[in-house]
């Protein structure tokens, strides 16, 4: 019977006003919400929905952003295991501020970091100057000002996911597996990188969904050419100007249907990942 | 490489000297290009003209409009916030129920859905077209292009912040001392401000200071639901961009300097937390 009951009995107090408050605000603030995109979806129809996004620009946008997403992601996916591996075991000067420094995507406000990436890399900028000067390269107003607004946003996920695990890595397993004959490249990539494969997938699956949605940073650097830097949440942001509701949930329902995929995934690699390493 | 006499002897469990060098100086010069020239520039451009010509652009009664409605909406948003945070963590940790991991993939929802979606969302709810924004409007409470629409669609960003930091903390923690003082006859109050409340106040900070700089930071979903109406509401980052299309560059980057201090005192002390009690918070923000 016991294992039939929602909750097993427990004399802590507060469990009404707790549970309460907690199943009360996530339905107003975020289940309602998102129920009401839903049967708004439901409303309108797979049939139609396909129509809406099955368009050249709306293709093209979502395309965009997911390529985009990605590509920044994989970036972020080495640079981020550089990173932490040199925050946990090597020392130099000023290796605080930098680890402190890692979190500014999270706390700078993305409008902030939008006009300040497009005044760095616009063709009269500090760098966007030399780069067009030197190589011919335009890197705001196109695809790959995007990719570089995207790599700032997502840069803290995959440190901040791996750099926990390098920290607690054993070191006896590196000395048994150089005493074993291993030459450090050979232990770095034999040894070491598969005990932080799952924290590296699920910062790059964290990356990925957070660059997905991502609106702020990037329409100042974009350039916002509908078929070349349109991002799909612009389009989103156009439809609702122009009072096309259901075109607007199209593309977010498509956009949120793959986010939730991510979700999902994330989910997965945890529990494979605990699997994998033996852990409750 | 600070022994000269264990110079040549490198340890089996370091890379050699010259690949730390490279590693060191390539994460040196990304993050100079990715993270720190972005933030000096908006120091450097919103000084452009002088001090005096910048803060002459806060003076403008828009700029003031905007700087009082940011304040406002986290004063709200992050206060309500918190209070989830606190109950779904006790409920969640303090007491057994089947579908706790549900639960708090629920609460991380937010985290997975683009911030324009969000914005939609309550467009869709609270709209003049709806059924509920219709009554709302009629009722003259309307929530879209409306400052309660900002603070909803605030807190819908930054709902999982608390919780996810306090949940960890109070699972690791367990019920041992909550359970002790139930036996010695304190009240559920009680209980929670003299046993709980010390025990997690340094990691409840640490997620309110998250919270917070989000908060006032969000441009997305609150750009979708505000019709940015100037002096009614727009918020600071809305301001930015308002100001910043109409090629006021000098004020734009003004107002993003007073945001880009707000990240950088947020910073610092999100890296005080982190250094000073460590212990006490959740293992994800100890490095």
């Amino acid at each position: 019977m016991r294992a039939l009951a929602f909750r097993s009995p427990s004399p802590m107090p507060g469990w009404g006003l707790s549970f309460g408050v907690m199943v009360l605000m996530l339905s107003l603030i975020v289940l309602m919400p998102i129920g009401t995109l839903l049967l708004r979806g439901a409303h309108i129809g797979l049939g139609e929905i396909w129509h809406i996004v099955n368009t050249e620009r709306v293709r093209a946008a979502l395309a965009l952003s997911f390529r985009a997403s990605l590509i920044a992601a994989l970036f972020n996916l080495v640079f981020g295991l550089i990173l932490a591996w040199v925050l946990v075991r090597y020392h130099f000067w000023g290796k605080r501020i930098i680890d402190a420094a890692i979190d500014l995507p999270f706390a700078l406000p993305t409008a902030v970091a939008g006009i300040a990436l497009t005044a760095i890399y616009a063709p009269n900028g500090a760098f966007g100057a030399i780069l067009m000067n030197t190589f011919g390269l335009r890197v705001a107003y196109t695809e790959l000002g995007i990719w570089i607004a995207l790599i700032f946003v997502g840069l803290p996920f995959v440190v901040r996911t791996v750099q926990p695990v390098i920290e607690e890595i054993d070191r006896e397993i590196e000395e048994a597996s150089a005493t074993l004959g291993a030459s450090r490249m050979r232990t770095l990539r034999k040894v070491i990188l598969p005990m932080l494969t799952p924290a590296l997938l699920t910062g790059l699956a964290l990356a990925l969904a957070r660059s997905v949605g991502e609106y702020g940073s990037v329409i100042f650097i974009a350039g916002n050419l509908p078929l070349q830097t349109e991002i799909a949440p612009l389009l989103i942001v156009i439809r609702l100007e122009e009072f096309d509701y259901n075109g607007a949930v199209a593309i977010a329902l498509a956009m949120l249907a793959i986010s939730f995929l991510m979700l999902l995934a994330i989910n997965l690699i945890q529990v494979w990942s605990r699997r994998r390493m033996g852990a409750a | 490489m600070t022994h000269p006499t264990l110079a040549t002897f490198r340890p089996a469990t370091t890379e050699p000297d010259w690949m730390r060098r490279i590693l060191i100086g390539l994460v040196i010069a990304l993050l100079t290009v990715l993270l720190f020239a972005p933030l000096i520039a908006v120091f450097a451009e919103a000084g452009k003209r002088g001090l005096a010509f910048a803060l002459q652009s806060l003076t403008d009664p828009d700029a003031q409009s905007a700087i009082r409605l940011t304040l406002t909406v986290a004063a709200i948003s992050v206060p309500l916030n918190a209070a989830f945070g606190i109950a779904a963590a006790w409920a969640i940790t303090k007491f057994d129920w089947r579908g706790k991991a549900f639960m708090i993939t629920l609460i991380d929802l937010p985290f997975s859905v683009s911030p324009v979606v969000a914005g939609l969302c309550f467009v869709l709810l609270f709209g003049a077209n709806s059924a509920i924004g219709g009554w709302l409007v009629a009722a003259g409470h309307p929530v879209i292009f409306a400052v309660p629409g900002v603070v909803v669609a605030t807190m819908f960003i930054t709902f999982p912040f608390v919780a996810r930091e306090l949940i960890p903390v109070m699972t690791e923690q367990g019920r041992a001392e909550e359970e002790a003082a139930l036996t010695l006859g304190a009240s559920g109050w009680r209980i929670f401000f003299t046993v709980t409340v010390p025990n997690i106040r340094w990691a409840l900070l640490y997620g309110v200071l998250l919270c917070n700089a989000r908060a006032m930071g969000e441009f997305g979903a609150v750009a979708v639901v505000s019709g940015k109406i100037r002096g009614q509401t727009s918020t600071m980052p809305l301001m930015i961009e308002m100001l910043y299309n109409e090629y006021l560059s000098v004020a734009a980057f003004t107002m993003a300097t007073l945001l880009a201090l707000l990240a950088l005192v947020t910073l610092t002390l999100k890296s005080a937390l982190e250094w000073r009690f460590a212990d006490q918070l959740a293992a994800s923000s100890r490095h």
